[in-house]
């Protein structure tokens, strides 16, 4: 683990974005997640790590209601986003999904252009009344995504074409085009290559300038370099959450250490 | 591996699994079993092509020749005191006229052309000349001079078929012996035949009316054509993709995106497949009951025909839209969830463009199924002998009489005249092609619509 080196970096914001409070999941019979208590901080990211079928990606997709479309799937407690209950049977997750954009493990982009990759979002919220404005927003998003040079050229080619880093970087794109305040990212380096990952890295610790991010990761070198916080799950549990120095350093949960010292997962 | 005592060095070690230059045993007997099944495969496929090949070969062997017809040419005076005896030049009034009077005209022309141009034989009687020409040809000459008034008084230039027989011993399926005990044809009519093909007066000639017009009786099997058949399968197709399509996308659509996992659907799955093996004869005594009996729809119509194959169709569409939506990767529908869509939106702009080449190959094959479908036409009476064809969609078209393909196939096949034999054949030709040309465009659509993912 010595070649952990860990982003020193202060939380400086305090402010809450996302209120968990007692969240349970359950697939069918399967109890997967138990009694999640957690707060996720505004322009911070947050890694959720813990060995594979720990419910963390479980609880990613709690927080923008991507668990809906698993039929089995059941939540209780409390997500507040900045105080608004997203489980509220008033609450339209197609809205809340706006606001909480997601990056998928494997780079997904629409079999289209990667124009209308990007203008997708905007077009279905209407976001723009006219061509002028979507293009500011897609050339914005892609130029935030870091990937602007790259296809500046080719913006009518398929969004299929790019390689496995620009396609996932093309995906964050898509996620941030719709101007969401939450930004959730599920495993987003694991089909990549380490150079890609190394872009992919750079640019989520460029986003926390004005999102939450939310990543989920394997790498727990990945969680050291990228977060400021880190919650570390173990078996629907979770099990220690505080700052990302902290944990790595100065676990306070013998599971946390046997998990980061390479002994259980 | 420490524990092993050591061999000394210098001893040769023995192998353990035997040398790798030769097989052992298990291995002689697997590489022959997978011999085995290589040689099952290519036997398979040899079968399948042999069938195929003997196959097609039959039918085009007993069928190309419903293509060609024989046919003569000869001048024609049009008798203006025959088919206008009003002198009024009034298509009304000349329509009175029956095709005895045309039937007159064309045997009185034969015979003076004949006489003129030398080509005599011996006792053969002016109405032996007179019926070698084909029943039909007076009702041909009949259209044409209706359509056409000022053709009266005028000489043109007739191609009439001759009858069955002659235009069969052209085909060899008539010969002297046949024709001294046929009453249809006499053996001095067959003379006069190759007289005339030596002429040039008679030629055998591609038969564009086998495809165009309508059918005809056992009494002029030459006339009998594919038209109104055509006319009706395509009618059906028509309607019948018009039908399935929507139906059964938003029927798939729904079972896979929206539906609930629950016994309900279950049921409704598992019935889809039994509909599916359903005998398609049981589809036609259903769609008689309600459609014709019930609904009070006309028999022999192709509205009625295409609700039938619907029904018989619409299983193994929902089937095969099913499989091109399941194949559509998951990760396209997160992804579209995921930046906002709403379900709707995700099928809608992503998930249908996607499975669109496969709905449509399903629903073409399907389609092209149907077209072939014979026993529940039957039964809705599509085999009834229409020498109408139905009027065009626009007006009411869909519920006129008409034949189909398969059906026209069966009913030919089943005519006593051997003349149509060949007929029968040739129709099976057409309707290959028709099929051909529907795998054809399935395919094309499926190279468009395709995309990688």
């Amino acid at each position: 683990m010595n070649d952990m080196r860990i982003v020193e970096r202060d939380v400086d914001i305090t402010e809450n974005k996302i209120t968990a409070r007692g969240v349970q999941v359950y697939y069918g019979t399967n109890h997967a997640l138990k009694d999640v208590d957690v707060d996720i901080l505004d322009k911070t990211v947050t890694a959720f790590i813990g060995p594979s079928g720990c419910g963390k990606s479980t609880f990613l997709r709690c927080l923008n209601r991507m668990n809906d479309t698993v039929a089995s799937a059941r939540v209780e407690g409390k997500i507040l986003l900045e105080g608004e209950d997203i489980y509220d049977p008033k609450v339209d997750p197609v809205q809340l999904r706006a606001k909480v954009g997601m990056v998928f493990q494997k780079p997904n982009p629409f079999p289209k252009s990667i124009y209308d990759n990007v203008a997708y979002g905007p077009k279905i919220h209407g976001l723009t009344r006219n061509k002028a404005e979507l293009d500011e927003i897609v050339e914005k998003s892609l130029r935030r995504a870091a990937i602007w040079n790259e296809v500046k050229d080719r913006l009518d080619a398929s969004g299929t074409g790019l390689s496995g880093g620009q396609q996932q970087r093309l995906c964050i794109a898509r996620a941030v085009a719709t101007n969401p305040e939450v930004l959730l990212m599920d495993e987003p380096c694991s089909a990549l290559d380490p150079i890609a990952t190394a872009q992919v890295e750079e640019l989520i610790d460029e986003l926390r300038a004005e999102y939450s991010v939310v990543i989920v990761t394997h790498s727990m070198q990945q969680a050291a370099r990228v977060s400021q916080k880190t919650a570390f799950f173990h078996l629907g549990h979770l099990v220690e959450y505080g700052e990302t120095g902290q944990i790595f350093t100065n676990p306070q949960d013998p599971r946390t250490e046997s998990y980061i010292t390479g002994r259980i997962g | 591996m420490t524990d092993i005592s050591p061999t000394s060095a210098d001893a040769p070690k023995p192998k353990a699994h035997g040398s790798l230059l030769e097989a052992t045993p298990l291995m002689k007997r697997r590489n022959a079993a997978e011999k085995r099944f290589h040689a099952y495969g290519i036997a398979a496929i040899v079968v399948a092509l042999l069938t195929l090949t003997v196959m097609l070969f039959t039918i085009i062997r007993d069928g190309h020749s419903a293509f060609y017809q024989a046919t003569m040419t000869f001048p024609v005076t049009i008798d203006a005191a025959v088919v206008d005896k009003t002198g009024s030049g009034d298509v009304a009034e000349m329509s009175k006229v029956t095709t005895i009077g045309y039937a007159r005209i064309l045997g009185e022309s034969l015979v003076k052309y004949l006489a003129d141009e030398g080509l005599v034989v011996e006792g053969m009687t002016d109405k032996e000349i007179t019926d070698m020409i084909s029943k039909d040809a007076p009702a041909r000459l009949r259209d044409r001079v209706l359509a056409d008034p000022s053709l009266v008084g005028q000489t043109v230039t007739v191609d009439a078929f001759t009858g069955g027989r002659v235009d069969g011993y052209f085909k060899g399926r008539v010969t002297r012996e046949i024709a001294e005990r046929d009453s249809n044809v006499t053996v001095t009519q067959l003379d006069m035949a190759d007289l005339m093909e030596e002429a040039g007066v008679l030629r055998s000639k591609f038969n564009w009316s086998f495809i165009t017009a309508p059918d005809a009786s056992d009494l002029r099997p030459e006339a009998a054509g594919l038209g109104v058949a055509l006319l009706g399968t395509l009618y059906m197709m028509l309607l019948t993709f018009i039908f399935t399509l929507p139906i059964g996308v938003a029927a798939s659509i729904y079972l896979e995106e929206f539906a609930p996992k629950n016994r309900l659907t279950d049921l409704i799955e598992v019935n889809i497949s039994n509909l599916a093996a359903v005998p398609s004869i049981v589809y036609g005594i259903l769609g008689l009951a309600i459609f014709i009996n019930f609904a009070g729809l006309p028999s022999s119509a192709p509205l009625v025909g295409a609700l039938v194959l619907t029904l018989m169709t619409l299983p193994t569409i929902i089937i095969a839209t099913r499989a091109a939506i399941r194949a559509v990767p998951p990760s396209i529908r997160d992804a579209a969830l995921g930046v906002g869509a709403s379900k709707m939106q995700t099928v809608v702009h992503h998930v249908l463009p996607l499975a669109a080449p496969g709905i449509l190959t399903g629903t073409i094959l399907g389609l092209a199924s149907a077209a072939g479908e014979t026993g529940p036409l039957l039964l809705i009476g599509m085999v009834a002998f229409v020498t109408n064809y139905p009027a065009s969609p626009l007006d009411g078209g869909f519920l006129d009489p008409a034949s189909a393909l398969p059906v026209q196939v069966y009913s030919w096949a089943s005519r006593s005249d051997p003349a149509f034999i060949e007929r029968s054949s040739g129709a099976i030709i057409v309707l290959l092609i028709f099929l051909f040309f529907m795998n054809a465009l399935a395919i094309v659509l499926r190279r468009r619509f395709e995309r990688r993912w």
